[in-house]
């Protein structure tokens, strides 16, 4: 994208006019070669959006955005439902609730060294990744709702996880207003053996090393040592989450359409959030989201226990679980005037609530709330902190990833998987994977530099920088 | 009748560059793949572009030993791409299956209600290691979704992304 399309309003932040149909301007957060490198579409999408009804502000794009379907991903939009504002399926995406969660170990990289292949190995085998794995879980009609409904809650409830979680993942680890009755039965279908598997993609499950520290005090308080290993997971809400965003997709192309609203996009297709389809969506959308919160705390439990196995006086307790594919009901000021309850789109964006904020658990609240940014296979990931101005810069939301810089043709074309593998295994980072194919999809060199992406997000006062972790173990599906 | 083709594994690793009368391709899309199929008619365009959706998944060949039939339907031929591969998936998601054969019928094209659809599948449980299956496909989308004839030659084309 050429910055010069844009008005700049500081070194990381640019805007676009409102024009046409756009009813509010857009926002980009990112530094000049991050601008360069960013897609037109970036803009025309962010424009779209901006055009939709009820938006509220601006039409926000985090550092990492890229190209994506009707909103871009690393797109954050915010609509009012007194003003006519909309929940889209599209802007939620198809793996609703995808998301990241980290839990501290307390080990030493020393002690997971020694083991580490053996390690490597155990965990392949108790996490189910990939096209065509079997989990263990398979879930009658009775117990699918009761998911639906619970969460990470029942999850915790069937002896897949620790009470002690809760408070560490989003609304307590239960999204209210799920409505199972909205889930199609093939949502259902698709999901009832679904449970506790990872999927594929840039879907993983990492043994990283705290290698770097930003800033000791709260990672002091995130429980983050220098030289320790930690366990992250990445994924969502799998076939449900899928099923669920491709049926109400259609229903509200084919609805806006009748209803002849004329869209930029078909993919921006979206409803009233006070219409029948809206508040059937957001039914079917919090049971997604729970699907995923539950499945991450399953994934976590087993994670627990292939560690315990090698590590019997480990502690694997859980930092933080972040969605980053969400439409939450939130209250925020806009532009300094009274509070207003918002339906907070975040496509590829994480919820960054700064220190103080009420929905913090007790031990956080004085530091802010983590947010666990993914980066590549060989160059690590980040934990933020919620920054006390991005209530104000960006209805409190930052950067997800590092956002992918290339296709994943190109990236075939590029590498092999097996030469990925022994050039990380060669820097001490173990890939496990049934497929070459994907890991070559999921190169390093396919993604931004996850660096860039959260020192723009430290500097557009979003978030800041608490830590940077290496991978040392890699599950992917 | 549809005309239905076993594939080969010499097709199945490479897609044509030179135009063909039938045949399929993947072209790029951010994060995800765009999947093209094309033919003499729309129902052979879009088998080939669920051969090109499971070409996301494998190069390997697929053996067609177990048949399953989805019928569905939309406003028009396009939407009806979208929901037609989203059966495919659906099927490959339920039955842990890979398909690489297929026959699809479709109605209604010249009416004013709609288009229906019927397809058969023919394919076969995953196998982990002989697939070494890539990327699950997790919905077709109607970004980039392009059902129509060509002008040049003729052919019907059909192509949408994927969402991976």
């Amino acid at each position: 994208m050429d910055p010069a399309r844009l008005t700049k309003l500081d070194d990381v932040t640019w805007r676009i006019e409102p024009t046409g149909a756009m009813r509010v301007p857009a926002i980009l957060c990112a530094d000049e070669a991050l601008i360069r490198e960013m897609d037109d579409k970036v803009a025309e999408q962010a424009s779209n959006v901006a055009a939709l009804p009820g938006i509220v502000g601006a039409s926000f794009v985090m550092p990492d955005a890229h190209w994506g379907y009707g909103f871009p991903i690393g797109g954050v939009a915010a609509f009012d439902a007194e003003h006519g504002g909309v929940v889209s399926a599209g802007g939620v995406g198809f793996d609703i609730s995808c998301g990241v969660r980290t839990m501290t170990t307390g080990l030493p990289l020393a002690e997971v060294e020694r083991v580490k292949d053996a390690l490597a190995d155990a965990l392949a085998r108790a996490i189910p990744a990939g096209v065509g794995s079997e989990g263990a879980i398979t879930l009658d009609p009775v117990a699918m709702d009761a998911m639906l409904r619970g969460g990470a809650r029942w999850a915790v409830e069937q002896g897949w996880g620790e009470a002690a979680d809760l408070e560490r993942i989003e609304e307590g680890g239960c999204a209210e207003g799920a409505r199972p009755d909205c889930v199609s039965a093939r949502a259902k279908e698709r999901q009832r053996r679904e449970m506790g598997t990872l999927g594929s993609g840039n879907h993983y499950l990492e043994v990283q090393v705290v290698e770097e520290v930003f800033d000791p005090a709260v990672a002091r308080a995130f429980g983050l040592a220098p030289g320790e290993v930690v366990v992250t997971i990445h994924c969502g809400s799998r076939g449900l989450g899928h099923q669920i965003g491709t049926e109400f997709l259609k229903e509200m192309v084919i609805a806006a359409e009748a209803a002849g609203l004329e869209l930029p996009d078909r993919e921006l297709a979206c409803a009233p959030i006070a219409s029948e389809v809206g508040q059937r969506y957001l039914g079917a959308m919090r049971p997604a989201t729970n699907c995923a919160l539950a499945n991450r705390e399953i994934l976590g439990h087993f994670a627990r226990r292939v560690l315990r196995h090698f590590f019997p006086q480990a502690e694997l307790r859980l930092l933080f679980d972040v969605s980053h594919n969400t439409c939450k009901v939130e209250t925020h000021r806009v532009n300094g005037r009274e509070p207003r309850t918002l339906f907070v789109h975040r496509k590829g964006a994480t919820r960054a609530f700064g220190p103080g904020h009420p929905s913090l658990p007790e031990a956080l609240r004085p530091v802010g709330q983590p947010v666990l940014i993914g980066g590549s296979m060989g160059t690590g990931s980040y934990v933020l902190v919620g920054a006390p101005e991005s209530e104000e810069r960006s209805f409190a939301s930052a950067c997800h990833g590092a956002g992918c810089a290339m296709s994943r043709l190109a990236a075939t074309q590029q590498w092999s998987g097996r030469q990925i593998v022994d050039e990380l295994a060669a820097r001490g980072i173990l890939i496990r994977s049934p497929s070459m194919r994907g890991v070559a999809e999921e190169a390093p060199g396919a993604y931004k530099d996850v660096s860039a992406v959260v020192l723009a997000a430290e500097r557009a006062g979003l978030a800041r920088r608490v830590a940077r972790m290496r991978p040392v173990i890699c599950i992917k599906g | 009748m549809p005309t239905e083709r076993v594939e080969t594994a010499a097709a199945a690793a490479q897609p044509a560059n030179a135009p063909r009368e039938i045949g399929w391709e993947h072209f790029p899309h951010g994060a995800d793949i765009g999947v093209r199929g094309w033919g003499p008619s729309p129902a052979r365009a879009f088998e080939q572009a669920a051969l090109a959706l499971t070409r996301i998944v494998t190069a390997a060949e697929v053996r067609p030993e177990t048949e399953v039939e989805v019928a569905c339907e939309a406003p028009d031929l396009e939407l009806l791409l979208v929901e037609w591969l989203n059966a495919v998936v659906f099927e490959m998601a339920v039955r842990r299956m890979l398909f690489g054969r297929f026959a699809v019928t479709i109605e209604g094209e010249d009416g004013p209600g709609g288009v229906r659809l019927r397809g058969r599948l023919w394919g076969e449980p995953v196998d982990i290691a002989r697939h070494a299956p890539a990327v699950e496909p997790k919905g077709a989308t109607v970004t980039a979704l392009r059902v129509a004839r060509e002008p040049d030659d003729g052919r019907w084309s059909a192509a949408c992304v994927v969402d991976v």
